[in-house]
């Protein structure tokens, strides 16, 4: 028995559902609706609000990733040094939040923000001025730290594991004090994580639509609601996919920035 | 001396950082949790301890409902992609490096790719093949994106197996399916099992794709939570969040925890 035969339904079920589809919002994204070739879908980017939702996007999902890098990088040491090894359970509890219904998490986050909401009950109750949360830029960038905050420390996380202790304890016989080791030391042999965790925070953050939905109400609109507003209400799918043609060039960025300085899949998550 | 109490000092910092993290990713959630026992709708006043909206959420048609579909779909999908993805993996291990990276990289593109992408994608090719958006869409999408993790899972596995134990089972006279399944199956079961629990997970986790695939009509837990928030939070979603909070954190004890699955994890 040939053992190539085994992926025969897998090869066919990746060419139904991964690659005519992506083909077919190729299809979409450069032709109108009479089938006809044409780059208008495409060049309706640069149009004022569909260029003012991407920049929006791209400046929040940057804020945020930047943010979430911050933070991420000294748990990911902390963690290091203190946890027993991968599957223990402090790692644990820092990467659970990864895999809770992200809608929940939102969810969450409406609920402390909002008019009504915790936090405002909490200023009240101290006679403090409400304070208007909900329905700002800040309440989405703080939605998208929070929710992707996980997929940062855990590539990272996972290539400290493997930086030898000996390196370090070198570096800092040969006189290194703290900074130095850490910018000659840590930080480059930390690459493939810290690159892999920016574009698993960056990607979801560029596209989401849920996240500015309930936090950022209806007035904020990103690229993501956009075109979820095509396909769902609007119903023009051929600027929907022009707009996703645009938004894959950003994602195939990430992903050629991943095959460069992560070769080994070392700074993977699962 | 001095030493001692900067390494102290530096300790402090340390356990104030984790608590400032773990605070701030578990505070929004243990306020939902404890929202959903609270006998009063307004979110800033403990109205007591009850159990009504647990009690309003399973007397919800709409709700059993969304929560039956999710978990058929979870489980059918993650069956299915075990399957598809176990073979697929036996066969790409034997395939040489040419193929198997192309396929590899094919597998790839739907862990990449971001969520919208991936569903819209999926949307138009149901509708192109003519398949009705509904209950069979929303599974077809989720063994999709199953299937790249049972791969994953499988893969290492397949990596550690000795060659020859097969050889020799099938030298003493073992039909192939039989050396399989009595040699190999049971040195890659954990990396299967886990593939599959991974799967079950991501499938009951999902919203974005099931958004694009599921057609009017049929909910799953998450994009009635989406409906439902548009509209203002009752706080049976509260009591719904505690149960898929509960239920997830059990499945990734399990996952996690699980004898022989983190060793030979990466």
């Amino acid at each position: 028995m040939n053992k190539k035969l085994l992926s025969g339904p897998y090869l066919v079920w990746m060419v139904g559902f991964t690659v005519i589809p992506l083909l077919l919002i190729v299809y979409y994204g450069l032709t109108d609706k009479s089938g006809a070739f044409t780059l208008a879908n495409i060049v309706s980017i640069t149009t004022a609000e569909h260029a003012k939702a991407l920049w929006l996007s791209l400046g929040l999902s940057f804020i945020s990733t930047m943010i979430c890098l911050v933070l991420a990088y000294p748990l990911a040491m902390i963690l290091r040094k203190r946890g027993v090894g991968r599957g223990s359970f402090v790692v644990f509890i820092f990467i659970l939040p990864m895999w809770m219904n992200f809608l929940l998490r939102t969810l969450a986050w409406q609920t402390l923000l909002e008019r009504n909401g915790v936090i405002n009950g909490i200023l009240k109750a101290l006679h403090l001025p409400g304070q208007s949360l909900i329905n700002t830029p800040g309440a989405i960038i703080l939605g998208m730290v929070y929710n992707f905050l996980p997929f940062m420390v855990l590539p990272i996380y996972n290539v400290l594991c493997k930086i030898d202790d000996n390196t370090i304890n070198a570096a800092h016989d040969l006189g290194a004090d703290f900074y130095q080791t850490l910018v000659r030391i840590w930080m480059p042999l930390s690459i493939p994580g810290i690159i892999s965790g920016i574009t698993m925070v960056f990607v979801p953050a560029l596209t989401t639509f849920v996240i500015s939905n309930l936090l950022g109400g209806s007035k904020i609109l990103l690229i993501g609601n956009v075109i979820e507003q095509e396909f769902t209400r609007g119903s023009n799918w051929h600027l929907g996919s022009g707009l996703s043609l645009v938004l894959m060039i950003f994602i195939l960025a990430s992903m050629a920035l991943i095959a460069k300085y992560d070769k080994e899949g070392e700074g993977t998550a699962f | 001396m001095m030493k001692k109490t900067k390494d102290r000092f530096k300790q402090i910092v340390e356990n104030f950082y984790l608590v400032f993290i773990m605070v701030f990713l578990y505070a929004p959630i243990a306020t939902l949790i404890v929202l959903s026992f609270s006998n009063s709708k307004s979110r800033t006043q403990w109205g007591g301890f009850t159990l009504r909206w647990y009690i309003e959420m399973f007397k919800s048609a709409t709700i059993m409902n969304a929560l039956q579909n999710t978990l058929v779909i979870a489980f059918a999908s993650a069956l299915i992609a075990t399957i598809i993805g176990t073979a697929a993996a036996i066969a790409i291990s034997s395939m040489k490096p040419f193929p198997r990276t192309v396929i590899m990289g094919i597998t790839n593109i739907p862990m990449l790719n971001a969520d919208i992408v991936t569903g819209i994608s999926l949307m138009l090719g149901f509708i192109a093949f003519g398949i009705s958006l509904g209950f069979k869409t929303i599974l077809i999408a989720h063994i999709t994106f199953n299937i790249p993790y049972v791969i994953l899972s499988v893969m290492p596995k397949l990596k550690q197996t000795n060659k020859s134990v097969y050889e020799a089972a099938m030298d003493l006279g073992a039909s192939p399916i039989f050396a399989f399944f009595k040699v190999v199956f049971p040195d890659i079961l954990p990396g299967v099992l886990s593939g599959f629990l991974l799967a079950f997970t991501m499938s009951l986790d999902d919203f974005i794709i099931t958004h694009f695939t599921k057609g009017a009509g049929i909910n799953t837990l998450s994009t009635l939570i989406y409906s439902e928030v548009r509209r203002g939070i009752k706080p049976s979603m509260y009591a719904l969040s505690t149960v898929i909070f509960v239920t997830v954190l059990g499945l990734l004890i399990v996952t996690n925890f699980a004898p022989g699955r983190k060793r030979e994890s990466r």
